[in-house]
């Protein structure tokens, strides 16, 4: 039997956590991937999926918030949380600086994640092994 | 950043616009892989093919009209435009409809494709 080789991931999430549950698959795939000795440097949000860094959802006390699952993931394991930045402006979701620029008088988005242009998505895909999108409808 | 480690993406994209906000995600995908000297291909698979409706005018919906943003892929190094024969035939799209020096690719060679590829991306 051969050595387990560990491989670098990528995650690629459009789906937005309050319809259905793909965001929470996504999350618990990520910290599997993770867990099975594999790395995952950072998921990318886009489109609807970049509703993931909104700092204040609420979610229902008896079930998961996907929140915390992706903000465990970077707390644990430094897995860089990158919302597509054009996707996410037009949902609402801003950090301080956008906030600012915007004449808003706070951000919305959780800051542990990041807005990032595309650029940020394509340098991952360079250096993963593996690209897992979760969240394009069928 | 060398050619052996760059790594080739195939762009699916299966739904039509402007009801999606995938479809120019999609595109705007493409366009940044590409931007970034990286190999990328689109395929339009299924309800994707709605997007290359000739002149289509999105203008009173007040939404942008992909079309353009389609034709002008070349210009920005997306390598090649697949089309799903089946969908295309499906929604009475003919050669002549579609995007200039796009490929119609059937069942096997969409399988080809995607084995041809490094990463795949589902839109």
């Amino acid at each position: 039997m051969g050595m387990a080789v560990a491989l670098n991931y990528c995650l690629l999430i459009m789906a937005a956590p309050a319809s259905g549950y793909t965001s929470l698959t996504a999350a618990r795939f990520g910290a599997a991937v993770i867990a099975q000795g594999h790395i995952l440097p950072r998921v990318f949000f886009l489109d609807g999926g970049t509703s993931n860094g909104l700092a204040t959802a609420i979610t229902a006390q008896d079930e998961k918030s996907p929140l915390t699952e992706w903000t465990q993931l970077a707390t644990a394991h430094g897995t860089e949380l990158v919302l597509c930045v054009s996707s996410a402006v037009k949902r609402g979701l801003l950090d301080s600086a956008e906030a600012q620029r915007h004449g808003f008088p706070a951000a919305t988005a959780h800051p542990q994640f990041a807005l990032g242009g595309l650029g940020l998505l394509v340098e991952a895909m360079q250096s993963a092994d593996r690209v897992i999108t979760f969240g394009a409808p069928e | 950043m060398s050619a052996a480690a760059r790594k080739s993406v195939l762009v699916v994209t299966r739904h039509a616009q402007p009801a999606r906000s995938l479809a120019r995600a999609a595109l705007d995908t493409a366009l940044a892989t590409a931007a970034f000297e990286q190999p990328v291909n689109l395929l339009f698979l299924g309800a994707g093919v709605l997007q290359l409706i000739p002149h289509q005018d999105s203008s009173a919906v007040g939404v942008r009209n992909l079309r353009k943003v389609i034709d002008s892929m070349p210009l920005y190094d997306v390598e090649h435009c697949y089309v799903d024969t089946d969908a295309a035939q499906r929604h009475g799209l003919t050669t002549a409809d579609l995007p200039s020096g796009a490929i119609l690719v059937d069942v096997a060679a969409q399988r080809a494709l995607f084995d041809a590829h490094h990463h795949i991306l589902g839109f």
